[in-house]
């Protein structure tokens, strides 16, 4: 197949997804034909997908298929080889990660990547580094301990010391404290117990409730499509499939290559 | 699960010599005692050339932990060794000289002299800031992810540049120089009390003001966020190559400021004081405990002073002895603890 012809194939795959999706949502995030490789080894090739407002799309695949990497591209950590990141309508694959941030793009990122020996409350302080308002800052550091009391009684410890589970809830606030209009999530289930994998996908529908957009990557494919509107599944760097999650989830090809053949 | 292995490999070896580390203790205790009762004897022989001693400690004490600074803070967060950093430091008292003498015709320190100090603070500290940013940016910014190595021996490179530079007959020359500069005032047992207070008046604030930029400002938690995990400072919207910059700059704006008053203590300049200083300055660091800001202090003063001691106290060994005598009790510590005195374990990093 040429090029041009894998392109169209691709455009009109995107395009069915987009006319499944409830008509009028805006679409906050797109990437455009998407090329991630570190040296000469591709990561990601030729990505094409949209988030639109509101949703929680999650994108699935399995270990190395390049999900991370799309989520590091697009906070900016990576530069892409070739595509386009969109944001809101503009492009922004170039701009250094920290800019991205005060874009409203924030991420819980693979391993967390806490302060470690600083405190909780030192952490949720650095997940507001860029902004200015006193006020609103104090208002959603009062919201994200309300999502995850854990915290709060822990607020004065080191973030080394806490829990797997307690660093990813730290992780995710951290995150929401940069009040993100899209916010990337990064294996938030990775290593932690069933209770806790629950506790986690509950928080994040109440985060989509007060109006954030979500990206989650999973592992855990059943337990992410089943809160998500929307997925993508890769494949060694490509797009396998992608749909309505509800549908996804009856689809056996899927199920059988993500689910454990449920 | 690096961790856990790590772990259960420290308990079955402690199971295996269960007597070491009491031994070692007893051991650690003994020397410090010993440390402890050389102190106590110098005092009580000679109470007067102790308290000189003690002052000659502090005074060079200080400019060790201003320089040691510099390496413990560029070591905190890219875990760069600045091998360049008591050249750069040596650069700085040659800028001092040939501003303070050649220039302003400075030869006696009174209270005249004082703007020209001032002066002179500030561009060598401006020079010393902007010429390691340089380096950072130049160099060591593009082996940033590279081995270790390769930074390690841009930075000795580097070292011997800036010799090399000093050296140039137009610069310094290869002989050591000596500057007309007179101290007046009193002095305490060979102490002049000027210089001391010099010292004091320009190293105090800055120390406080360290610890002010570390501990309060958003740049100090830039630092110590960048210091831990430099992906997850980006994703804060922390600008790191900026932040490290930015801790390169304040590491070599206080060699400048050191520079100028080892050169005003001293004297003379030489293409060589950077590689004593300098690595008196790191073995300061190392003592401290790596990385820590207080540790670097408190290592300075603590050789300083150990060093004067030697050299003017009543039970010292003599000039010829000061480094062994260091390096010895540093020696020591490293194997009672190796982080330093106020490192953390490694473990907790793994």
């Amino acid at each position: 197949m040429s090029a041009q012809a894998q392109d169209s194939a691709q455009d009109s795959v995107a395009a069915q997804g987009a006319r499944s999706r409830e008509a009028g949502k805006e679409v906050i995030l797109e990437l455009k034909d998407l090329s991630v490789s570190y040296g000469n080894i591709a990561a990601v090739q030729n990505l094409s997908m949209t988030v639109h407002q509101g949703e929680i799309v999650t994108l699935i695949g399995s270990n190395g298929a390049g999900k991370s990497t799309t989520l590091r591209t697009i906070s900016g950590l990576l530069r892409p080889k070739s595509g386009d990141v969109v944001f809101e309508g503009s492009k922004i694959n170039g701009i250094p990660g920290h800019e991205v941030v005060k874009l409203g793009i924030c991420q819980s990122p693979e391993g967390r990547k806490i302060f470690q020996r600083m405190t909780v409350s030192e952490n949720l302080d650095l997940g507001a580094f860029t902004r200015k308002d006193t006020a609103k800052i104090a208002e959603d550091r009062e919201n994200v301990l309300e999502l995850f009391p854990r915290l709060r009684e822990r607020i004065n410890q080191k973030a080394g010391t806490m829990s797997g589970g307690e660093q990813q809830m730290l992780a995710v606030a951290r995150a929401l404290l940069g009040n993100p209009r899209l916010l990337l999530l990064d294996e938030p289930s990775m290593g932690l117990a069933p209770v806790l994998v629950d506790v986690i996908f509950e928080t994040i529908e109440k985060i989509r409730t007060q109006g954030v957009t979500v990206l989650l990557v999973e592992q855990n494919a059943l337990a992410a499509l089943e809160i998500a509107d929307y997925a993508y599944v890769l494949e060694s760097g490509r797009l396998n499939t992608q749909g309505e999650a509800s549908k996804l989830l009856d689809d056996p090809s899927v199920t059988a290559a993500y689910l454990g053949g449920h | 699960m690096a961790t856990a292995s790590l772990v259960v490999g420290g308990t079955q070896r402690k199971a295996k010599v269960r007597l070491g580390p009491v031994v070692e203790r007893i051991l650690g205790y003994a020397v410090l005692a010993l440390v402890l009762v050389w102190l106590v004897a110098n005092i009580v022989a000679d109470p007067d050339r102790f308290l000189g001693s003690l002052l000659v400690g502090l005074q060079n004490g200080l400019l060790y932990a201003l320089v040691a600074l510099g390496y413990t803070m560029v070591y905190g967060i890219v875990e760069l060794i600045n091998f360049a950093h008591g050249d750069l430091f040596m650069l700085t008292t040659i800028i001092a000289a040939g501003l303070m003498v050649t220039l302003l015709g400075v030869t006696q320190l009174t209270a005249v002299s004082i703007l020209a100090l001032l002066l002179a603070l500030v561009v060598c500290m401006a020079a010393g800031g902007f010429i390691n940013m340089s380096a950072e940016f130049l160099a060591y910014r593009r082996l940033r992810s590279a081995p270790k190595l390769a930074p390690l021996m841009t930075a000795v490179g580097l070292s011997f540049i800036f010799r090399g530079i000093a050296q140039q007959e137009y610069v310094n020359g290869s002989a050591q120089k000596n500057w007309p500069i007179t101290w007046g005032g009193p002095v305490i047992e060979g102490v002049y009390v000027y210089k001391l207070v010099m010292v004091l008046a320009v190293t105090v604030p800055l120390l406080l003001l360290m610890t002010w930029i570390v501990s309060r400002t958003k740049m100090g938690k830039a630092m110590r966020a960048v210091a831990q995990d430099q992906d997850g400072a980006r994703l804060m919207g922390i600008n790191v190559n900026g932040t490290i910059s930015f801790v390169f700059g304040l590491g070599g704006a206080l060699a400048g400021a050191a520079g100028v008053l080892y050169f005003l203590c001293q004297t003379q300049t030489y293409y060589d004081t950077g590689t004593q200083l300098g690595l008196i300055a790191f073995t300061s660091a190392v003592l401290g405990g790596i990385g820590n800001l207080s540790g670097a202090v408190v290592g300075g003063l603590s050789i300083g002073i150990i060093q004067a001691l030697n050299e003017g106290g009543a039970y010292g060994l003599g000039s010829t002895w000061s480094q062994s005598v260091v390096f010895i009790i540093l020696i020591i510590l490293m194997v009672f603890k190796p982080e330093g005195i106020f490192g953390r374990p490694t473990t907790e990093k793994v």
